[in-house]
């Protein structure tokens, strides 16, 4: 093992070497510095960077903590104290946070190193990161090809071996996502289980921090060190924080998975289908019982999702209004001209639409027609699931209906953009957790793209999917796959 | 400006505090008809029996002592201001 070698570990490699005193923390800074600019120039995974800080902290790192002196990325919606976070917006393109948010002063507790910010959707509302006004994040395995979204520059940047683990947030897949088309496991924890203060708000009832990672294990080692309850987050659960790493096993003995038979929808890739049976059999050789599930709501699904997570956002992206953070219009004349004009020269076109639409849900004459009826729809999505998880112990789909798509291909058809999170969006709805494992690849013009497998557990019951995903994960060899970008700069 | 939907983007921008050209009207307008024709499928869920979910989980009436705690100097409050003076926000002439 050369330095040059250690961004391609995971995060448990990585902590035995620099437990055993091999590797210095300061080393690792060093090493993931020198691979991020290797690789990212052409992926465009990171917004900013603090090596220099990282190096200092590094230098004073407890290596035994749980996840000390282990470099992590942080998706730029999460502030970090003096960093930038600037939502992928020009809005807040020049904000420097001036605190750090519950996750992030969790990281540090636990030892880990916060050095840089992801790209991502602006404000975390796409599903390719093509919306970010910042730059473009390709996937490692096909640069023609989108990383998913929104958290798609934490999902690169794992995939790329630029980063040893990443946050994202997750409020209709945007962590499942994004993990499953670059080839990583990304993990959605159920609401209110991580803390959202200091994580900027797109739609509250919605919202999920939680890990990006190479391994089922990092994500639990991760969970752990960010989960519990917050007294700044009034929606944060107060319930007791099980050792997600302790419970993870090899063998699926006893345990029931449902198969959802609305998932079996026609716009299924085949290649994903194909991978997805795969999946199924090993699962049952491993000894679990799948068992058809029926979620008779789920066609419901995004369209609850469009109206409710917009009306949030309506609500809270008025706190940019050019007064007290952010992007100013210059020279405007009275208040209303300060607030039309920061927000038009500020937002991008996928945040004007997401805020009109939102606002016209919510306004007089259709608040009952749209927000109303769509909160009574999510309740019976909901109760969809919780009839489902009677029977079984977690639902099985795939995360996405296709892998990667083209960079451009759906951005002039948003209602085909917002199609995307199919799979994912209900799982926020009804609040549950949820993961994304690799589970294969589609062959695409010489490129492998990589399929990914989702498992939705019921609220609270995270150790039983890591538990599961683990279990699949460790009697696979997917996970050891890694994209063109990080094997040729290994090599040279 | 009418689309196929009720919506009308001009005054439900104006409402959002948000400018818009006439051609990002125009762009929104058709593809906010689309999504709204696409969300109508909800009419046909049964509701009657059913409350509404602000939330996934029952969580009500969170509380906390209503005491003083540290939090931002005005200087760190000040801090990301695109215009300040004298420990306040500078914003343009509200009153004649």
């Amino acid at each position: 093992m050369t330095h040059k070698d250690l961004p391609a570990l995971s995060i448990a490699d990585l902590q035995s070497f620099l437990r055993r005193r091999e590797v210095s923390a300061r080393e690792v800074i060093d090493a993931l510095r020198a691979r991020i600019e290797a690789v990212d120039g052409e992926l465009g995974a990171y917004l900013s960077l603090d090596m220099d800080a990282a190096a200092r902290e590094a230098e004073k790192a407890n290596v035994d903590l749980p996840l000390g002196g282990v470099p992590l990325a942080i998706k730029d919606i999460v502030n970090v104290m003096g960093q930038p976070c600037t939502c992928g917006s020009k809005i807040l393109e020049r904000y420097r946070a001036p605190y750090d948010a519950t996750v992030i002063q969790k990281l540090r507790a636990a030892g880990a190193i916060p050095f840089g910010k992801t790209n991502l959707d602006e404000f975390a509302m796409g599903s390719s990161t093509e919306n970010s006004a910042m730059k473009l994040t390709r996937n490692p395995w096909d640069f023609a090809r989108v990383p998913g979204g929104s958290s798609g520059g934490s999902a690169a940047a794992v995939a790329a071996d630029a980063a040893f683990g990443a946050l994202g947030s997750d409020t209709g897949g945007s962590i499942r996502q994004p993990a499953a088309l670059s080839g990583v496991v990304g993990f959605k924890p159920t609401y209110g289980r991580v803390s959202r203060f200091g994580l900027v708000a797109f739609a509250s009832s919605l919202d999920q921090i939680g890990p990006l990672t190479k391994t089922v294990r990092d994500a639990a080692v991760i969970m752990n060190a960010i989960a519990g309850h917050d007294p700044q987050d009034s929606t944060s659960l107060n319930e007791m924080v099980p050792d997600f790493a302790a419970k993870l096993g090899n063998d699926l003995r006893g345990v029931r998975l449902g198969l959802p038979k609305e998932y079996m929808i026609e716009g299924i890739d085949p290649r994903v289908k194909a991978a997805i049976d795969v999946a199924l059999k090993q699962m049952s050789s491993l000894g679990a019982e799948i068992i058809e599930v029926s979620l008779p709501h789920t066609d419901y699904a995004v369209a609850v999702y469009y109206i409710l997570a917009t009306a949030e956002a309506s609500a809270n992206l008025a706190r940019f209004d050019g007064v007290r953070y952010g992007y100013r219009a210059e020279n405007p004349s009275d208040m209303l001209e300060l607030y039309g004009r920061t927000r038009e020269e500020g937002f991008g076109p996928e945040v004007k639409r997401r805020v009109i639409l939102g606002t016209y849900v919510l306004s007089s004459g259709y608040y009952d027609a749209y927000y109303l009826r769509a909160q009574k729809v999510r309740e019976l999505i909901r109760q969809d699931f919780a009839k489902a998880f009677e029977k079984v112990d977690a639902l099985i789909s795939p995360t996405s209906p296709v892998p990667a798509f083209k960079l451009g291909e759906r951005t002039a058809d948003p209602l085909k953009m917002y199609l995307a999170d199919i799979f994912t969006i209900a799982a926020n709805l009804a609040g549950i957790c949820g993961i994304s494992v690799p589970c294969g690849f589609a062959e695409a013009n010489g490129h492998r793209l990589p399929i990914g497998l989702q498992l939705l557990g019921k609220p609270l019951d995270e150790a039983r999917i890591l538990q599961i995903a683990q279990a699949y994960e460790q009697n696979t060899d997917w996970h050891k796959a890694r994209p063109p970008v990080a094997s040729a700069t290994h090599k040279a | 400006m009418a689309g196929t939907s009720e919506l009308d983007v001009g005054y439900v921008a104006r409402l959002a505090r948000i400018n818009l050209t006439e051609d990002e009207k125009n762009a929104f307008q058709k593809q906010l008809d689309d999504v709204l024709k696409y969300v109508e499928k909800l009419r046909q869920a049964d509701v009657s029996h059913v409350e509404a979910a602000a939330h996934a989980l029952p969580i009500f009436n969170v509380f906390r002592e209503d005491a003083a705690s540290e939090w931002f100097t005005a200087e760190e409050a000040l801090s990301n201001a695109p215009r300040k003076a004298n420990d306040l926000f500078i914003v343009p002439k509200v009153v004649e």
